[in-house]
């Protein structure tokens, strides 16, 4: 229990308590972390200089229908202890900051969020597409896009067709 | 001499696959690289929203065609945690030996694909002669070669069968006899020493940075194992360490994948002699709120799914993190300064899946 300990002690200290809209520790190993987008930065710049985060495991975008997500799952070899860090986005103005500064390997993944989500991440260095094609016109995993049907393999006895 | 840029791809033997990979080439020496994904995208993310959340077992058994068990038992771990629910203890050992016999299957493929990949010809036929036996192994206990649909969430489809443990520990007793051969047949080979030993170096740093994992990243002398580091079903009570090489380049890269077979064969022996008895499911709930995220070493490298439930029998949004998406933006590092005709053996030992790395 150390480790995640330390790490939530450090960023209170560092940030202070309001700072956060949630900060607390999910199970063994794992601190999850929700900031709105504008404190970003800091907080990943603190984690990964000062708290030993030196790996990015992935950069997921939600879509909560009135507001974004942009999530990150960081890792620390050396503490062995993982942080979730959920970055709150106006459903707007879907920018935020981007993390390429700080880890290299945030380059695909933050592409891959802005090719099917649409967020953009201000300063990354090549903002294309990397899944579908350059032409698309869509991001296909935000809500408004629709999918041929809500449920696959509806029975006819479910929808009220007899049979 | 003007650089240029090359396509290797979509269509080339050395993709193993369906992506391009771009290359920019001064003479014979390749300057820079960049690999352009996306032919394989069949829009799982999406696809699973639609469907609940057992049925999708089924799908993440296809992001990977050769690592169809460690994909969907990622996916049922976090479901578990989502959902709040145990494995049962000798499902928990199921998962273990199943995942292991995956890992031997996978490594084997791909040092069958690695083989011709240099010219040895014989790494393809004698890597898949040994890797039958561990499909008919894979037969045995969940009825399929490939794309097995084994792990439920709550445990596993079905038990055992009379005498799986005998069955295991013959193929592995032969196994390991094997597996020297495939040793001797690589490593005395002038061959293919040359085109491995120093070729596609990454160093540790880099390779952290640039979030490379798995044994591409043990290959770097780092000894990071999520089985260890974060352990999940049974590993905490099976005894093995992770195999682990200095130099990163392709030869330890090879040294990597062929060491772990050794450790997969002893956790499955290991496994089987602890395996308590019991029942090998439970019912999860039908429904779901919250959100998890479990991650599991993968034959790969690091796999993650991310998963938020809003109450309904269908997951809000998936999110998959595929080791070989992460480390195929790595290459470039370890291409660069090479010549041209090392492309296709650094790129063969990275061990590129496009099935999971497309999703």
């Amino acid at each position: 229990m150390a480790g995640e300990g330390e790490i939530l002690a450090r960023l209170k200290e560092k940030f202070g308590a309001e700072a956060f809209q949630d900060l607390r520790i999910v199970r063994e190993r794992v601190v999850r972390i929700a900031v709105d987008r504008t404190r970003l930065s800091a907080l990943c710049a603190f984690l990964k200089e000062t708290l030993d985060m030196e790996h990015l495991s992935s950069i997921t975008a939600v879509d909560w229908r009135d507001h974004y997500e942009s999530v990150y799952h960081l890792t620390s070899w050396t503490r062995n202890v993982m942080v979730q860090i959920n970055a709150w986005i106006p459903h707007e103005d879907p920018r935020i900051d981007s993390v390429t500064p700080l880890w290299s390997g945030a380059d695909a993944h933050e592409r891959e969020a802005y090719d099917l989500m649409g967020i953009v991440y201000d300063g990354h260095p090549n903002l294309t597409r990397v899944l579908l094609p350059r032409d698309f016109e869509y991001h296909p995993l935000r809500k408004d896009f629709p999918q041929e049907t809500d449920r696959q393999y509806v029975s006819r006895r479910k929808i009220g067709g007899g049979g | 001499m003007a650089e240029m840029w090359i396509n290797m791809g979509p269509q080339h033997p050395m993709t193993h696959g369906l992506w391009n990979l771009r290359i920019k080439v001064d003479g014979e020496t390749v300057v820079d690289a960049e690999p352009e994904i996306g032919y394989l995208h069949r829009g799982y993310e999406k696809i699973m929203e639609v469907r609940e959340f057992q049925k999708n077992v089924v799908l993440t058994d296809r992001l990977c065609y050769v690592s169809s068990i460690t994909w969907s038992h990622c996916y049922c771990l976090a479901c578990e945690a989502v959902m709040d629910v145990e494995p049962p203890p000798r499902a928990e050992y199921l998962r273990v030996i199943t995942n292991e016999l995956q890992r031997l299957a996978s490594h084997l493929m791909w040092l069958a694909a690695y083989g011709p990949d240099l010219g040895l010809l014989t790494a393809l036929l004698w890597a898949l002669r040994e890797r039958e036996l561990f499909l008919d192994l894979l037969q045995l206990i969940t009825g399929a070669r490939m794309n097995q649909n084994f792990p439920r969430i709550g445990g596993v489809r079905n038990d055992a069968p009379h005498d799986f443990d005998k069955y295991c520990r013959k193929v592995i007793a032969h196994f390991r006899k094997k597996l020297g051969e495939h040793e001797k047949l690589f490593e005395q080979s002038k061959l293919f020493q040359m085109r491995t030993l120093g070729v596609g170096s990454i160093s540790r740093k880099d390779a952290i940075d640039w979030g490379v994992t798995g044994p591409n990243l043990r290959a770097c002398g780092a000894a990071i194992d999520l089985r260890k580091l974060d352990p999940y079903d049974a590993y905490p009570e099976i005894d093995f360490e992770p195999a682990v090489e200095h130099d990163g380049d392709s030869y330890s890269r090879y040294k990597v994948r062929v060491e772990e077979m050794k450790t997969s064969c002893s956790i499955i022996e290991q496994a089987l002699a602890k395996m308590p008895d019991g029942p090998y499911r439970v019912k999860p709930p039908r429904r779901a709120e919250g959100e998890a995220f479990r991650r599991t070493e993968d034959s790969r490298g690091e796999a993650l799914f991310y998963v938020i439930g809003d109450g309904d029998d269908r997951p809000y949004r998936v999110k998959i993190r595929s080791p070989v998406f992460s480390n195929i933006f790595a290459a470039p590092l370890m291409l660069r300064g090479n010549k041209v005709a090392d492309v296709v053996a650094i790129m063969g030992s990275i061990d590129v899946c496009v099935g999971e790395m497309d999703k």
